[in-house]
């Protein structure tokens, strides 16, 4: 297992992850995901799943104190700023730009790499399109649906290059009919990336819909406590 | 299940197409954060422009207070200033004239303020008064007091409105309805601009204190509203109104332009008679200024302590009273009488600025005439060209120290937000700390500090006073929106790989638009009404709207008064104006922006 981890493998692996308040173990983690795999972290509220996701996303407040690893593509990331990290994460409310038209919002998370005014609008166009919002660039995000917001936040994300995509129980304010189709856009979109997901949710049908192993914030066997 | 799944470390070994290029890799590791360069010294700066000058104006204080003041001749500590001081004839008046208008204005403005919270929080008309605060809050305190003159005096608008036929007056009546000696007029004038500032304080603390549900509670076990939310509501959000209420203390004993137009006059309250010290021609009276600032000071810490004392005895007779279950009856008297102080507040402003405005282009305007014969424009013609300069030093001093403001502010809570520290209840003391100490204690000695330190007095060095008590506002306006933006914005921001410049500049300053103007616009509102920095630090070489408005209040020239005044109201009008036109026109087509606003 050991030269497992250690291998130049790709994915996302938080290796004897742990993160303490005090003398509470909020989470303890050990698991490594592979690049097209979802795993579902599942658990009541307040059990540690938005602390995991802070733990990775690199947002942890200074009382937390972090143990263990956290390696993307073989990089170790757990000290780096959270913009340097290359993890993207999706929100509960999709968390769009209020100030920024549809366009602009793709456009802030379109890296950098894309040069050019017309090389970068095409490339948000394009992503658009791919989302079903063909026209939508200059729409303000608050005239949108639910489920056409989950697409553009899903898009945004994307055009950053993440290397990870965390899914912060991104479906559950979309209505029964949308959440399905949402969640088979993002997991396909995903598995088409490669890339390693993990979702946090209390909902069993998205764990059901991703298919994939099962967690708790603080797993048996995980990260050592004491 | 955990990392011992042997499918996971398999496929995260095996797995060699992830569409990412191999090089990112091989990027070094970016150190966790950028050394940040003046970002973690922002809070110590903001300190330091704030209470630097209160220190070094106390300890230019207490040294003349004490004889010591070399360019003078005092090299020698002595008690005899003190001596001085002792022997003025009419001080133990202007004591007292401090302490009890300070006291009653700053009761008074508490009570009204809490009855109007309790007979209407939730009712339409709460929000009605909510709306009428801000423009109330603008006026600056001077142009408010001259308002309330020219409704009130013998020969203002009201005597002239019910005369002769309803009083038989023919002239104006020999009558102290101004300037009296008790301090009656003074104590009124305080009164409608505290108790703005004093809602508006209460209106936060409301916000976060579950008020609605409390008031319910006690609704529901049989009390009225006001008992209600005198018992349930009032006990939570005291502690967050109580600096405020010492600040409102602080000032009302030791306002200096108000009690110079409203406050009585043989012999005028304390500050107004160390003002005078401090401006006469013969430098010795320096020493007995000093020491009479340093009277002040201790007025105001007794004073403090007082109100402390009754607070404490307040709150013992308020749990005797809950605990006895007692249910008053007759509410709707004291409901009525919320609502008769709530009109009167707003009606004397707006007309008492009414009054001004029709004084400043008023033709001949005879007692006991209602309106004057006809209108010119004369006043404004003749005063043209010598108005563009206090009006620009007014704008351009007010501008400055609102930026500066603004820039420190942010500084300071973004540090707070990066660094992740929780403000705590000392810094909100240090923040108030400007307030709670009396202008005039301080200011005249920050004069002398200056003047020792060779400072040119200019607007720049005015505009450095001015900031001294700008900050404090403009960190209370804005602390609660910069605190209570959604940091999930930040989060995503940063997983879309935007630095924490990125995120403070294109994110969250935009999204934060309206809240950000509107303390620039109540920082400048505060530096346009600043009267003694004005005076003392300038040296007299600076004008401004609010020292020339003030130095023509002996005069009695209404017309010209009226000008001034109205001027110095609209001063701040154009930083509200963008307050609320700019966002309006950024986000027209921003839905979440307008109603988040």
């Amino acid at each position: 297992m050991r030269d497992d981890h250690s291998d130049r493998g790709r994915g996302l692996a938080l290796e004897g992850l742990g993160v303490r308040l005090g003398e509470e173990q909020l989470v303890a983690v050990d698991t490594a995901i592979a690049p097209g795999e979802i795993v579902t972290v599942m658990g009541p509220s307040g059990s540690g799943k938005s602390t995991l996701l802070a733990a990775i996303t690199g947002t942890l407040a200074p009382a937390f104190r972090l143990e263990g690893r956290i390696r993307l593509d073989g990089r170790d990331i757990t000290a780096l700023a959270p913009e340097a990290r290359g993890v993207g994460i999706l929100m509960q409310d999709d968390v769009l730009f209020p100030h920024l038209s549809v366009g602009a919002n793709l456009a802030f998370g379109l890296s950098r790499a894309v040069r050019g005014r017309a090389g970068r609008r095409a490339r948000v166009e394009a992503a658009l399109a791919e989302a079903g919002l063909e026209g939508f660039a200059a729409r303000d995000p608050a005239t949108l649906s639910g489920g056409q917001r989950a697409r553009v936040a899903l898009m945004r994300t994307l055009l950053s290059d993440p290397r990870a995509l965390l899914l912060d129980e991104p479906f559950s304010k979309l209505d029964t009919e949308r959440r399905a189709q949402i969640r088979s856009f993002v997991f396909e979109r995903a598995r088409r990336e490669r890339l390693p997901v993990l979702l946090v949710t209390h909902d069993p049908e998205d764990a059901r819909a991703a298919g994939g192993r099962i967690l708790e914030p603080v797993s048996p066997g995980g990260a050592p406590t004491g | 299940m955990s990392a011992e799944s042997p499918s996971a470390c398999r496929s995260a070994a095996g797995d060699g197409l992830a569409t990412t290029p191999p090089e990112r890799d091989a990027r070094p590791p970016i150190p966790q954060r950028r050394p940040a360069r003046f970002l973690p010294w922002a809070p110590a700066v903001t300190l330091a422009v704030m209470l630097g000058p209160v220190a070094a104006g106390l300890a230019g204080t207490l040294a003349p207070a004490f004889g010591w003041l070399p360019p003078l001749g005092g090299d020698a500590f002595s008690l005899a200033p003190w001596h001085d001081l002792l022997a003025t004839p009419g001080l133990g008046t202007s004591v007292r004239l401090s302490l009890v208008t300070g006291l009653a204005a700053t009761a008074l403005s508490l009570a009204l303020t809490l009855l109007i919270c309790a007979a209407f929080q939730g009712s339409r008309l709460f929000r009605l008064i909510e709306r009428a605060l801000s423009p109330l809050l603008s006026v600056p305190h001077a142009a408010a007091a001259f308002g309330l003159a020219f409704l009130i005096a013998p020969s203002g608008w009201i005597a002239r409105a019910v005369s002769p036929w309803a009083t038989g007056w023919e002239r104006p009546p020999d009558l102290l309805t101004t300037n009296d000696p008790a301090g009656l007029a003074l104590i009124a004038g305080l009164v409608a601009k505290e108790v703005p500032f004093l809602l508006l304080m209460t209106l936060a603390a409301l916000a976060q204190a579950d008020a609605r549900r409390m008031r319910l509670a006690g609704l529901t076990l049989g009390y009225g509203p006001v008992a209600a939310w005198l018992a349930g509501v009032l006990p939570r959000i005291y502690p967050q109104i109580r600096l405020p209420v010492y600040a409102v203390l602080a000032y009302s004993m030791s306002v200096v332009d108000v009690a110079m137009i409203l406050g009585p006059t043989t012999p005028p309250p304390l500050s107004v008679r160390l003002v005078e010290w401090m401006r006469d021609p013969d430098l010795t009276l320096w020493f007995r200024a000093a020491a009479g600032a340093v009277l002040q000071i201790g007025l105001v810490a007794g004073a403090l302590l007082l109100w402390r004392a009754g607070e404490l005895a307040v709150a013992r007779l308020g749990r005797r009273w809950l605990e006895a279950g007692y249910r008053p009856r007759g509410e709707g008297a004291l409901r009525i009488l919320a609502g008769a102080a709530a009109a009167l507040i707003a009606l004397s402003v707006a007309l008492g600025l009414a009054a001004m405005a029709l004084w400043s282009v008023a033709g001949l305007w005879r007692f006991p005439d209602a309106l004057p014969d006809g209108l010119s424009l004369r006043v404004w013609m003749r005063q043209g060209s010598s108005l563009a300069d206090p009006i620009l030093s007014t704008l351009g001093i007010a501008a400055v120290t609102a930026l500066a403001a603004l820039a420190l502010t942010v500084a300071c809570l973004e540090a707070e937000h990066r660094h992740g520290r929780q403000p705590t209840s000392r810094s909100l003391w240090l923040l108030y700390a400007p307030l709670l100490v009396p202008q005039t204690g301080f200011l005249f000695g920050l004069q002398i500090a200056a003047a020792a330190g060779d400072v040119t007095p200019g607007p720049a060095a005015v505009a450095a006073a001015h900031l001294v008590f700008v900050l404090p506002y403009v960190f209370l306006s804005l602390s609660g929106p910069y605190r209570a933006w959604d940091t999930r914005q930040a989060t995503v921001a940063h997983s879309l790989g935007a630095g924490p410049d990125r995120v403070l500049w294109a994110v969250r300053l935009p999204m934060l638009l309206g809240p950000l103007l509107t303390a620039f616009a109540v920082g400048f509102a505060v530096s346009v009404g600043q009267y003694l920095p004005t005076l003392l630090i300038g040296a007299g070489r600076v004008e401004t709207l609010t020292t020339e408005a003030v130095s023509l209040a002996a005069g009695g020239d209404r017309r010209l008064i009226g000008l001034y005044a109205i001027l110095q109201m609209a001063a701040p009008l154009p930083a509200f104006m963008l307050a609320i036109a700019l966002p309006a026109l950024l986000w027209r087509r921003r839905r979440a922006m307008t109603v988040a606003q």
